[in-house]
């Protein structure tokens, strides 16, 4: 990897995102709630492409698309066309894709802009609505299936499409980049990322001197990284062995995780682009972007501003929390509950980030609510569990999703409170170890001895500066005994 | 203004009529390819006619008409998903069944 | 022969209303009339005939019952096999969608249904509307009803012969490039290409989606107005469909062209027009001046650029279309073999299609191919608004355009079939009001050697009022007899 580092590397991304708000298709109005649906029961003649049928756009896609156009400072396209992109494939139902394009007189929703990340621009250069395809599954893989099976549930789900300039120069920066996207389109309420397949991506490398390779079929987000540390791996050893690297199209095998060449012929595709007969050019007034502004909600970088000015975090605090909408929410929901803003953004950004990294999963996925982690902040204040207890408390609830105070009771975690009862415990001690009491008396270092001792006998469910008390109040009776 | 530019012949080749019956995905028999090749190419050299005409400054005109902005609500509205997968010609249980991909 | 099948729509529509005829009795004289002259000019691809005599009972209960009856009341029609029809197979003339049974109407078949119109059956055109003839057809072609040897013209060749014949009061055609007009000059029938986005194309199987219209093919140009009234309509389900009122066109019947100004597009007598035809026309002119009409010749120089710009726009369109028809979810596939999917779209697309739909959507695909967008789609485009350009300065000047529909007579079947280009050059007077999207008609005009001539008019657009007075003054003043024939 330090190799790598020293190459200049040009990464650039195509993001596809489904607008997950959206109740129907992009075309259509056949239901978009296709998970976990059975295939082929939300198809209508329009998406199935039928002979005969025309599309009308979805007007709220066009808002959601607006919206995002707006928040990455794009310039929006007052008169904005519809393109076919024509090329075969079964899970087209036209063998066309209703797409947006940027030539040959296509005028896509909107061009430029930027997202910042770690205070760097990575630009954009377009973003355009689309439809999905249809979903292909195989018996087996799809090299040896002897057949394809087609749902068609997804064909015509709305799409935006985000282009980005050649701007990222690693790896973890294309990452970062997306999780920022991400969050962003969360926070504008219009495409869930948890939903399996709902944002997809294509990544374009160079090497210096080296030409441009694609790398198509990114599943998820998570994949990215991996699928770029893989070509640039694969590209190193090719310019090492002073083999240049071909301009191509690859496909990322997420099972075993290598780019593979795909054939040349599907390579040599001609889209040959046109606009769209059947739908009318759409305009976008500078009254409708303002108004849409105004709707607005808030986003990522605000937010971070904010969480700066109102709960007093630092800087780097509030740009992991806002990193993640579903992270930037579970904070504000636990400082509503619990009036210690730092406490929370402690325990979030250490246990619960380092819990959710290994698992790669994201906070909204856990069964875990913001009243868990509260409740158990408060029975660390109240002194019935120790930090350290509550460490153990919080694996706990992160796996079963119970509530602190059942975990605390259940394993019997509760610190011992009764005062008698420790009293009692140092009585026995006491008289099991004279020569350290002796030692304590005179040593106050040789304390720590016997509070070990004590803690051993209760199994660490005594409060350490209870233990301290009862210890030094014993023993200062014990002293008076003795100088008398 | 209709102004008269130099006529440039317009032809196609048997290799590109291949390549572009294979692009639109249509097998071609060599038969066909024999009696396409002479009247594709007849019907280009009559479409050259066009290239008598200056239209460098001439927009396009893809839609006749002026409309724009024709849009529908965000509604869902029943489907005919049933009507359409009974008439499709081979399934396998509720998928559309396609020949194999590779 | 029962009379009434050679009245025109309206006076059907009145005579079953009073109960003067039954809508049943009618509708099985029509199909009587089919089982005789069928055979010889085949007109049709399906027939409908138990939907059509049920739909012609449920009528006569409710005009018997006194309910409220549509402005189509009972009245027969064909429609042209590339409207969607619910529950009726819809072939576009292919083997391709030989056994296509959609699950949805147009929007101009529940119109239809809506006015209490009864579907007679699907009427037989060129493949997927790309022809000239309607020799194109996969289930052989139509005879034209006056002359058994010659093609009716096309695509909508069997809407129009149907009507010509009697085997239909109305019928319902589609025009991209002319398609409703030829058949209807060469029929001796009225037809109607409305202007772009007036009526639904919601159902219509596409073609080339920016040049084609759905429209009336009748006997006369009071059935036309009645019709175009019963289908313009504004659909929120076609992005194409203008928003504007509902109109009766019937008002615009008037007797009157005194004072209007008609302009004689000189283009339309190139060189390959026919004499009979030019002589046929410039007599229809003669008399719209007896009836105060003034005339006047004028050029549209781009005029001469509107065939090959109409082919090349029509087939890059029509590539694209036609892309979805791959045997996977619908249509003809090959019988099961263990070919690659790839393989097997293009043999179910090479068995699927005709040679003329293959043709054009090879010409089409390389149209749009890269470096060859500009020279060929683009140009045409562009050509088109040159075009648009040179009909809003003429209809400054004039109130209508006039000319032949077709610049010959109509010939005979085979004729020009092995010669895809001769085949075109038919469709260059009635090209250019496709791709200016107005409103054209074709009136019959009179015959030559026993064979009609048609008279084109056009109008600016959404002006298909102009075209109704004067269609409806020629004919009037001028009735082109057309007596149906026994063919026996």
């Amino acid at each position: 990897m330090s190799k790598i580092k020293s190459v200049e590397i040009k990464i650039g991304l195509e993001v596809h995102c489904q607008l997950t708000n959206l109740k129907t298709k992009l075309f259509c109005s056949c239901s978009s709630d296709y998970r976990e649906k059975e295939p082929n029961t939300l198809i209508c003649p329009i998406c199935m492409g039928m002979p005969g049928t025309l599309p009308v756009l979805n007007e709220k896609a066009l808002e959601d698309a607006i919206m995002v156009a707006i928040a990455l400072n794009s310039k929006i396209s007052e008169r904005m066309l519809f393109f076919r992109k024509n090329y075969f494939y079964p899970d087209m139902p036209k063998n066309f894709q209703i797409s947006q394009y940027d030539k040959a007189g296509g005028v896509p929703l909107a061009l430029g802009g930027y997202i910042q990340i770690n205070g760097k621009k990575v630009r954009i250069r377009r973003i355009q609505l689309e439809e999905d395809p249809g979903k292909l599954s195989y018996e087996g893989t799809i090299e040896s299936s002897t057949y394809a099976l087609v749902d068609y549930n997804r064909a015509g789900i709305a799409l935006i499409e985000i282009v980005t300039e050649p701007d990222m120069e690693t790896p973890k920066e294309a990452r970062l980049f997306l999780e920022k996207l991400r969050s962003i389109l969360e926070h504008l309420g219009i495409s869930n990322g948890s939903l399996e397949g709902s944002m997809r991506c294509d990544a374009n490398i160079s090497l210096r001197g080296g030409k441009r390779v694609e790398i198509k079929n990114i599943s998820s987000f998570k994949e990215v990284e991996r699928a770029l540390n893989f070509e640039i791996t694969r590209q190193k050893s090719l310019i090492e062995r002073g083999i240049a690297v071909g301009q191509e199209t690859r496909h990322w095998d997420e099972v075993r995780r290598i780019t593979i060449s795909l054939r040349t012929k599907e390579e040599e595709q001609d889209y040959r682009y046109f606009p769209e007969p059947d739908l009318v050019p759409v305009i976008i007034s500078k009254d409708q972007i303002k108004k849409i502004e105004q709707s607005m909600p808030e986003l990522p970088d605000e937010r971070r501003k904010r969480f700066i000015e109102q709960y007093h975090l630092s800087p780097q605090t509030a740009e992991i929390l806002t990193h993640s909408k579903a992270m930037a929410d579970f904070f504000e929901e636990s400082a509503k509950l619990y009036d210690k803003p730092r406490e929370i953004s402690n325990w979030l950004t250490v246990e619960f980030l380092s819990y959710l990294h290994d698992r790669g999963i994201e906070i909204d996925e856990l069964t875990l609510s913001p009243k868990h982690l509260v409740d158990m902040l408060k029975l660390i204040d109240e002194g019935i569990i120790s930090r350290k207890m509550a460490r153990s408390v919080l694996q706990d609830m992160l796996l079963t999703g119970k509530m602190p105070d059942a975990i605390v009771k259940e394993k019997g975690l509760e610190k011992i409170l009764d005062r008698e009862y420790v009293r009692r415990i140092v009585e026995k001690i006491f008289k099991e170890n004279p020569q350290a009491v002796k030692d304590a008396i005179v040593d106050k270092k040789a304390i720590n001895y016997l509070m070990g001792q004590l803690m051993k006998a209760t199994e660490g469910k005594i409060d350490p500066k209870m233990a301290g008390e009862i210890i030094r109040e014993r023993l200062s009776k014990l002293s008076k005994f003795a100088t008398s | 203004m209709v102004t008269i530019l130099v006529e440039r012949k317009k032809t196609i080749s048997k290799e590109q009529i291949e390549s572009i019956a294979w692009l639109a995905r249509i097998e071609i028999s060599k038969k066909e390819l024999e009696l396409f090749s002479k009247q594709l190419n007849d019907i280009l050299a009559y479409f050259s006619k066009i290239d008598e005409v200056n239209t460098k400054s001439i927009p396009p005109s893809y839609h006749v008409l002026d409309l724009v902005n024709v849009l529908r609500k965000d509604e869902v509205k029943p489907s005919l998903s049933k009507d359409i997968f009974q008439i499709v010609p081979q399934t396998k249980g509720k998928f559309v069944k396609a020949p194999r991909m590779a | 022969m029962p009379s009434y099948i050679e009245l025109p729509a309206y006076e059907i529509v009145k005579r079953i209303k009073d109960q003067e005829l039954m809508a049943e009795d009618y509708i099985a004289s029509l199909y009587e009339r089919i089982k005789k002259v069928e055979k010889d000019i085949h007109a049709y691809i399906t027939l409908t005939e138990d939907l059509a005599l049920k739909k012609a009972r449920e009528i006569d209960k409710k005009v018997k019952q006194r309910e409220k009856t549509g402005r189509l009341c009972g009245v027969g029609i064909a429609i042209k096999d590339n409207i969607c029809t619910r529950g009726i197979r819809t072939t576009c003339a292919s083997h391709m969608l030989e056994d296509f049974v959609p699950p949805y109407d147009a929007t101009v078949i529940s119109r239809i249904k809506d006015e209490d119109g009864v579907i007679m059956g699907k009427a037989n055109m060129d493949e997927f509307a790309m022809g000239s003839s309607t020799e194109f057809s996969y289930f052989g072609p139509t005879h034209n009803p006056w002359d058994l040897g010659r093609v009716p013209g096309g695509s909508s060749g069997g809407s129009a012969a149907a009507v010509a014949s009697g085997m239909a009061t109305l019928a319902l055609g589609s025009d991209t490039g002319g398609s409703i007009r030829c058949p209807a000059s060469f029929c001796s029938v009225v037809g109607l290409k409305p202007t772009y986005g007036l009526v639904s194309r919601f159902g219509l199987i596409a073609y080339a989606n920016s040049l084609e219209q759905i429209g009336p093919i009748t006997k006369d140009v009071r059935d036309c107005a009645l019709l175009l009234s019963c289908i313009a309509s504004h659909d929120p389900l076609d992005n194409t469909s203008v928003d504007r009122p509902q109109e009766d066109y019937t008002k615009y019947l008037i007797d009157d062209v005194d004072g209007m100004k008609l302009g004689v597009v000189k283009e339309f007598f190139g060189e390959g027009t026919q004499d009979s035809v030019e002589k046929g026309v410039l007599e229809a002119i003669t008399k719209l001046e007896e009836l105060g009409s003034d005339h006047q010749e004028i050029s549209l120089k781009s005029l001469q650029y509107a065939l090959p710009s109409y082919y090349i726009i029509a087939m890059s369109e029509a590539s694209s279309n036609l892309a979805r028809y791959d045997g996977l979810r619908y249509g003809y596939r090959i019988p099961n073999k263990s070919y690659d999917w790839s393989t097997v779209y293009s043999k179910n697309r090479r068995f699927g299609f005709g040679f003329e739909v293959k043709r054009r959507i090879i010409l089409g695909t390389f149209a749009l191919s890269t470096g060859y967008y500009d020279e060929y789609y683009l140009k045409a485009q562009k050509i088109r608004t040159l075009i648009k350009r040179d009909f809003d300065m003429a209809f400054k000047k004039f109130d209508v355009l006039i000319g032949p529909t077709m610049p010959i007579l109509p010939f005979k079947i085979g004729e020009k079939v092995q010669d895809p280009l001769k085949m075109y050059m038919c469709d260059v007077d009635s090209v250019p009001a496709n791709l200016a999207g107005i409103p054209s008609i074709s009136i019959p005009c009179g015959f030559s050697k026993g064979l009609p001539i048609g008279f084109q008019i056009m109008a600016p657009p959404f002006r298909e009022d102009l075209l109704l007075r004067v269609a409806f003054s020629f004919q009037k003043n001028f009735p082109v007899s057309a007596k149906l024939r026994s063919y026996e």
